[in-house]
């Protein structure tokens, strides 16, 4: 038994166990959610059937209805169809735009938590998560309620004579920026905190010896130290807000149509199209999953370093 | 040495932490103080009342409202149970085993529910349960939340168990306890801590979830949020922000409960 690591494991007994430890673990992931997955792709190579559901015959029309438009009556000679790439560009923008605020917001705010004294930083971060685990929809909602034309917001604001006429902000882009920014802002903070709360104040110590100003220190030293905890926060916003549906769906309107409402109409009822929908999401789940092995490809070169 | 520049502060950087907890309280505190308001109307304040309250158990929407709260409170219980079980057993092989073939791809799995966007495992467990024949109902929303929930349950278990040395459960080995004893009457006590952190995330997770129930829950089957959400589409009503304001008072008190299990685990520890 001399040495630790694996005779460690020896010693404690699991090693002999881990396969039957884990096995609750890799059936039910496996079979409901890496099973459904691969069958979700499946799907999207499939034939609509007009009920909702599928025809077993494979087809690429979910993919071409995604990428060409053949007219009317689909006789026309294939162009590129804009309506569902514009719907993804739409999204990447708000997205990105909600990515940016929480940045602009959740940067200063983390900064400022791993600057406070040892016995209060716990407090603080526990009050920035808080409100993540209430519901998101019951967040949502409140945001809505707040932000109504006729809401408790406009009524401050016209009441004390700060404006004629109320605000409009539900329907807007901007109620969607707000409301995915309202939603993610903790996972942007957290992984910066942790990233701030490392840093080497040493450094910073230095470069105000050599006549640097705060700013020029932050600009130069600090921010490329933290980088990662700052590539780790925007991932963390961008990619939930980019499959988002509650923040689009209750405080945006017919023009802020996104992935999320895309995906979702194709399921609903009669109307809806599954291998479309099915299709939908793989490009989505295609486009977060590189997202996720960029940063994870960065991170592992930035753990060398 | 603070004398000529503290390097630690930065003008503004209070200000903007201030504003940022206004934004994340604010429209709560709202919908709370709204609640309690006594007119019909939402835009006039007509003084405090329970009526939303009462209106809860006593309203037109009331039955509806107790099915769903059944629902979501009965799901909630079996999934978190379920999932802080399956991943007690995985935090213990994966912290324990030592090293094995596949490791690293069985932490992908286990943290693949948080990998893959919300909308689109919806989409996909839909369509399993539609191939395979499953009506769509309490089996299927249960089996969705039971499996989304492992990883939440897994984080903050494993996360303990890291920080437990294994000389406690090797001494109680050497005086012939055997792996079953050394597991209930150390480790686990050991552990506790982290179990009960992650009972309580998993069982709030689970009592949030729209999307993916809003999916697979079927006809006529509604949890809380699917419930407070077709109400919401037709506009908001006072009684959805009574309702509101129990489900956030509720989620308050479980994370503040699990904040301080962890915090005296951790004084334990030390």
């Amino acid at each position: 038994m001399a040495g630790q690591g694996a005779s460690g494991a020896a010693a404690t007994g699991y090693r002999s166990l881990t396969g039957p430890l884990l096995l609750p673990a890799w059936a039910m992931i496996g079979i409901f959610l890496l099973l459904p997955v691969l069958l979700m792709t499946v799907y999207s190579f499939l034939t609509r059937e007009f009920r909702g559901g599928v025809d077993w015959t494979f087809s690429l029309a979910a993919y071409d209805r995604f990428l060409l438009s053949r007219g009317l009556f689909g006789d026309e000679p294939p162009v590129l169809e804009w309506t569902y790439i514009t719907i993804f560009w739409r999204s990447v923008w708000q997205a990105g735009l909600a990515t940016l605020i929480c940045l602009i917001v959740g940067f200063p705010t983390a900064w400022f938590i791993a600057t406070r004294p040892l016995r209060s930083r716990a407090l603080w971060l526990f009050m920035i998560t808080v409100p993540y685990w209430v519901n998101l929809l019951i967040r949502t909602v409140s945001l809505r309620f707040l932000l109504r034309d006729q809401g408790p917001l406009n009524d401050l604001l016209i009441g004390t004579g700060l404006l004629d006429s109320p605000l409009r902000i539900i329907n807007t882009n901007l109620a969607v920026q707000l409301g995915l920014f309202y939603s993610y802002l903790p996972f942007m903070v957290l992984p910066i905190y942790a990233a701030v709360e490392r840093y080497n104040f040493a450094l910073s110590e230095a470069a105000a010896d050599l006549y640097a100003s705060r700013w020029t220190t932050l600009r130069e030293i600090v921010l490329p130290v933290v980088r990662p905890g700052i590539i780790a926060g925007c991932i963390l916003v961008f990619v939930p807000s980019l499959g988002a549906f509650l923040a689009p769906d209750l405080l945006g309107g017919a023009k802020t149509y996104m992935i999320g409402s895309l995906i979702e109409e194709q399921f609903k009822g009669s109307q809806g199209n599954w291998p479309f929908g099915a299709a939908v999401s793989v490009i989505l789940m295609t486009l977060v999953l590189i997202m996720l092995l960029v940063y994870a490809r960065a991170q592992g070169r930035a753990g060398v370093r | 040495m603070a004398g000529r520049l503290d390097i630690r502060r930065y003008p503004g950087f209070a200000a903007m932490t201030v504003l940022c907890l206004t934004i994340l309280y604010v429209p709560l505190a709202v919908v709370i103080a709204y609640s309690f308001n006594a007119s019909t109307s939402l835009t006039n304040w007509g003084g405090v009342s329970l009526r939303w309250y009462a209106d809860l158990f006593t309203g037109v929407e009331a039955p509806r409202f107790r099915a769903a709260a059944w629902n979501s409170i009965t799901i909630a219980s079996l999934a978190a149970t379920a999932s802080t079980i399956i991943a007690t057993a995985a935090a213990v092989a994966m912290v324990r085993g030592g090293q094995f073939r596949g490791k690293g791809a069985t932490f992908a799995l286990i943290n693949l529910p948080l990998m893959v966007p919300e909308i689109v495992t919806a989409v996909a467990t839909l369509i399993f349960f539609s191939t395979i024949g499953l009506m769509t109902g309490y089996l299927t929303i249960l089996i969705a939340h039971i499996t989304f929930c492992i990883p939440f349950a897994y984080l903050p278990i494993a996360a303990r168990l890291e920080g437990i040395e294994e000389t406690f459960e090797q001494a109680a080995r050497d005086l012939y306890a055997t792996r079953a004893q050394a597991f209930r009457l150390i480790l686990l006590p050991l552990l506790m801590p982290g179990v009960i952190s992650g009972f309580l995330l998993a069982f709030i997770i689970s009592l949030d979830d729209f999307i993916i129930t809003n999916f697979v829950k079927g006809a006529g089957m509604e949890t809380l949020p699917t419930a407070i959400f077709g109400s919401v589409k037709q506009g908001i009503k006072p009684n959805i922000l009574a309702l509101s304001t129990v489900m956030l008072t509720v989620s308050i008190l479980f994370v503040t409960l699990s904040y301080f299990v962890n915090r005296l685990g951790q004084r334990s520890r030390a």
